[in-house]
Formats: structure tokens, C-alpha cells, sequence
């Protein structure tokens, strides 16, 4: 039985209002059949520390990479994980989590990854939960393993690998990091543990709307015509665009992601996953600095 | 709150458990952390952030009249494996002699049996901040 939407009339305006659920929609559905609570967060103890009551965890790193070849889990890791979680296949799945939801939109799209129909956000994630001085608790749910059917992932329409990235100069991509790593300044944001790029920079061509442009300040989505103004006429981006977006680690740009995508609907939206920590590392790869995108390198 | 254990304790205290175990045991650790003195909690100033972090962590090393290594953190309860980090650097760190501190293994971090709980690029923080507190006694010994 599929969940009924957040009726919202924030969410009903964006190109897919069913993404989304707010504090207090959550708060009123908690425990309801086929309604499973995801906690994502960048500190792997948080959880621990208190959650949303029937949260369940999951953790970015340890549940959803693969242990050894930088990618994500297959098929079968990912019916594993699921099936532990107590996640069926037509489960409608609430993800939140810390940093204004970062690692839960990242979670988000790799369930997309694997075609898991029903995932939502809980706009403003687990601050605005907080600051709204909602339960939270130690209890961790008991949970009964189901049965998750082995899916094999498709990267094909959501994520770009660095070839893709090559072949896509031309048309639009965004770079969501600080201003300081955009001009080449920093390898990471501030207070962020540099994670290996040899280059300081961006992609030739992309242009600089860094993640936090498109919340308000408890962290919750601008609504839509605040975010057409930011993607649509400041970064000139269209309906019909076809763009990729990165970050560092694939994290803040599966943020970015999953606004381009859900929230205004455009086209084709890919996260480049590997991001700075790829890009900049990749012998040859053409890297501008400054605070003007660049013109389109020539390859040789 | 967690005795003052050697390093080497600690090491074994960790390999000995499962995964979901050194979660919990990181986290008793995050909840030991000690609060920082008025003379500190007073004059943020006085801390060095530990950029290494992803989340907002601050230390200040002092050495003692008896040439004891005193550490001291501060870091929001909503960074609990920061806290953790933090508190397990103190359990082993604080207390030591500053020449004993300063030939403190930087190898440590590493030696947790952490690396699939938590994950090695989380581990980084921690030797971030091992690196900072070994950088501050130093210069403080130099002095």
C-alpha cells in the first residue's frame, strides 16, 4: 500500500511533490504500516545518541560503499542491507540526517541507484527535527529481516563517472563546493580533512552555486521560485538541461542532486561521485582556477 | 567514566569486540569526555580548532609544574565521534610525560580496529587532532 504524500502546499509546487515530507507530517505517521524511518548521517555515532523514534540506521560509508573498489555495493550487498533493515521493496522510506541532510540525500540517491520506488526526505532533516524540540530516543527498533529482492544497480541516468565528464564539456555542470575550493584556494571546505586531491580548483566550464543556496536557515528546501532563481536564472540552467553536479566526495552534490532532479524537475541530472577528490587527482584532467568557470579546454 | 588505560590496553579493550560493540564503547567514551575548565570555557580564544575534523572540534595543550601533559577539548554533543576521538586520545595522553607524550605512536588511530565501524577516512580525524596535541607540546616544551 503506498503512503499517501505530504499535502503541503510548499512541496505540491515543486515538479515532484512526493519527495518530501515535512516535521511535523512525519511525526503524525510515525508506525505506519510500510513506513520505514532512515537515519543517515555524516557522525557514525549520532544515532546512537538519540533519533527519530522507529529510525532505523544506515550508514553511508559502511553500509552503502564497497569494502574494496571505490563504488558502491551491488545488487546483492544492497538486498542484504535492505533485508537486515527490515526494508521491503515497496516500503515507503523517510530519510534524515545530520548536516542538513547530506549524507541522507546521498543515501537517497543511491537508493535511486537501485530503483527503490518510494524515498522520501524529511525536509530540514534531523536539525530542524531538533530545534523543534520533537522526541527523540535511545530505543533502537526491533526489527524482523525481510526479504529484499536483488536489484542490479543502474548508473546510467543518475550518475556520471569522470568520462562522462569529458564528453560533457559544453553543456552545463555545477560545482556545489565552497567559493574557497571553487577558485582553487582550498582542497576542502573549511573544517573539512583534505581528502586527497593532488589540485586545487574546478572543472573547466562549471559553475559555482555552492549547496547551502538552496536552504533557508533551519535547513529545510527553499521553495520553488527561490530555487528557480538560483539554478534557473542565476546559473542559466533549463528544463530540458542536461547537467552534471559534484562536490568533493559526491555527498553536498547529491544534495544539489536531488533539487535539480525532484524539486525543478530538470531532465537529466547526474552526480559525478568521484568529484574533486577524482577530478583533482586525474593526470591530465584540465582543471581552471579563479572565480570565473573557464572556457571549454581543449583536449587533445 | 572510563579509567586511564595505556594505549596498548586500549588497543586490545577494541580488537577483542564486534563492530557494533566498538560503537557503543566509542560512545562511552564521547559521553566521558571531560568539560573543559572555566579558564578555558571562558576564552574560546585560547583553543586551536582541528581543521583535520568534519565537525568543530577545539584542543589546548598544557604541560603541568610536575611536566605532565594536560589535554583539553571542546566539542558539541551533536559530534559524538569527535567527542569519542577526543576522549580516547585523553584516556591514553593525559597524565603522560611530555617526552612520553611526544613520542606518542601516531599509529594509534589505526591500531583501534575501528577502520570498518567506523571507517578510515573518519579515523583521519583522529590523527588530525593526535597531530595537533603532539604540534602544541612542542612548542610548548621549547619554550
Amino acid at each position: 500500500m503506498p503512503i499517501d504524500i505530504d499535502p503541503s502546499p510548499k512541496f505540491a509546487e515543486y515538479a515532484d511533490p512526493s519527495v518530501l515530507v515535512s516535521s511535523e507530517w512525519l511525526a503524525n505517521n510515525l508506525g505506519r504500516d510500510g513506513l520505514v524511518v532512515l537515519e543517515s548521517d555524516e557522525d557514525v555515532l549520532l544515532y546512537q545518541t538519540g533519533h527519530i523514534p522507529t529510525a532505523r540506521k544506515i550508514d553511508w560509508h559502511t553500509d552503502l560503499n564497497d569494502v574494496s573498489t571505490r563504488d558502491y555495493i551491488d545488487g546483492a550487498g544492497f538486498a542484504k542491507v535492505m533485508s537486515r533493515l527490515g526494508i521491503n521493496r515497496d516500503d515507503t522510506v523517510v530519510l534524515y540526517g545530520d548536516k542538513s541532510n547530506w549524507w541522507a540525500a546521498y543515501a537517497l540517491w543511491v537508493f535511486k541507484l537501485f530503483g527503490h520506488q518510494d524515498v522520501r526526505l524529511l525536509d530540514g532533516g534531523r536539525d530542524k527535527w531538533t530545534s523543534e524540540a520533537r522526541e527523540l530516543t535511545k530505543d533502537i527498533p526491533e526489527v524482523s529481516a525481510s526479504n529484499y529482492p536483488v536489484i542490479e544497480r543502474d548508473d546510467s541516468a543518475l550518475r556520471a563517472f569522470r568520462d562522462d565528464v569529458f564528453a560533457h564539456f559544453g553543456k552545463p555542470m555545477i560545482d556545489v563546493r565552497s567559493p574557497e575550493e571553487y577558485a582553487g584556494d582550498r582542497l576542502s571546505a573549511p573544517g573539512y580533512a583534505d581528502e586527497g586531491a593532488s589540485r586545487a580548483g574546478h572543472i573547466p566550464t562549471a559553475a559555482s552555486v555552492p549547496w547551502s543556496k538552496a536552504c533557508n536557515e533551519d535547513q529545510s528546501f527553499k521553495n520553488r521560485s527561490g530555487l528557480e532563481q538560483i539554478y534557473l536564472e542565476g546559473a542559466g540552467l533549463k528544463g530540458h538541461s542536461d547537467v552534471i553536479a559534484y562536490c568533493r566526495i559526491g555527498e553536498r552534490s547529491s544534495h544539489t542532486w536531488f533539487v535539480l532532479k525532484y524539486l525543478l524537475g530538470i531532465e537529466k541530472v547526474r552526480n559525478y561521485d568521484g568529484s574533486w577528490s577524482e577530478w583533482g587527482s586525474l593526470v591530465k584532467a584540465p582543471i581552471a582556477l579563479g572565480v570565473e568557470p573557464g572556457p571549454v579546454p581543449q583536449l587533445a | 567514566m572510563p579509567t586511564l588505560e595505556t594505549a596498548d590496553q586500549l588497543i586490545k579493550d577494541f580488537e577483542i569486540l564486534r563492530d557494533s560493540e566498538r560503537l557503543d564503547l566509542l560512545l562511552e567514551f564521547s559521553e566521558a569526555l571531560p568539560e573543559l575548565p572555566a579558564r578555558y570555557a571562558d576564552h574560546p580564544e585560547l583553543l586551536e580548532r582541528v581543521e583535520e575534523c568534519q565537525s568543530p572540534i577545539f584542543l589546548f595543550v598544557e604541560i603541568d609544574d610536575q611536566g605532565l601533559t594536560r589535554l583539553f577539548f571542546s566539542a558539541p554533543p551533536e559530534s559524538p565521534t569527535t567527542r569519542g576521538f577526543a576522549s580516547l586520545l585523553f584516556s591514553v595522553i593525559d597524565g603522560l610525560p611530555v617526552a612520553e607524550a611526544l613520542e606518542f605512536d601516531l599509529d594509534f588511530p589505526f591500531k583501534l580496529s575501528l577502520s570498518t565501524a567506523v571507517s578510515a577516512l573518519r579515523l583521519r580525524g583522529m590523527l588530525g587532532i593526535l597531530s595537533r596535541i603532539k604540534r602544541q607540546l612542542r612548542e610548548k616544551s621549547a619554550q
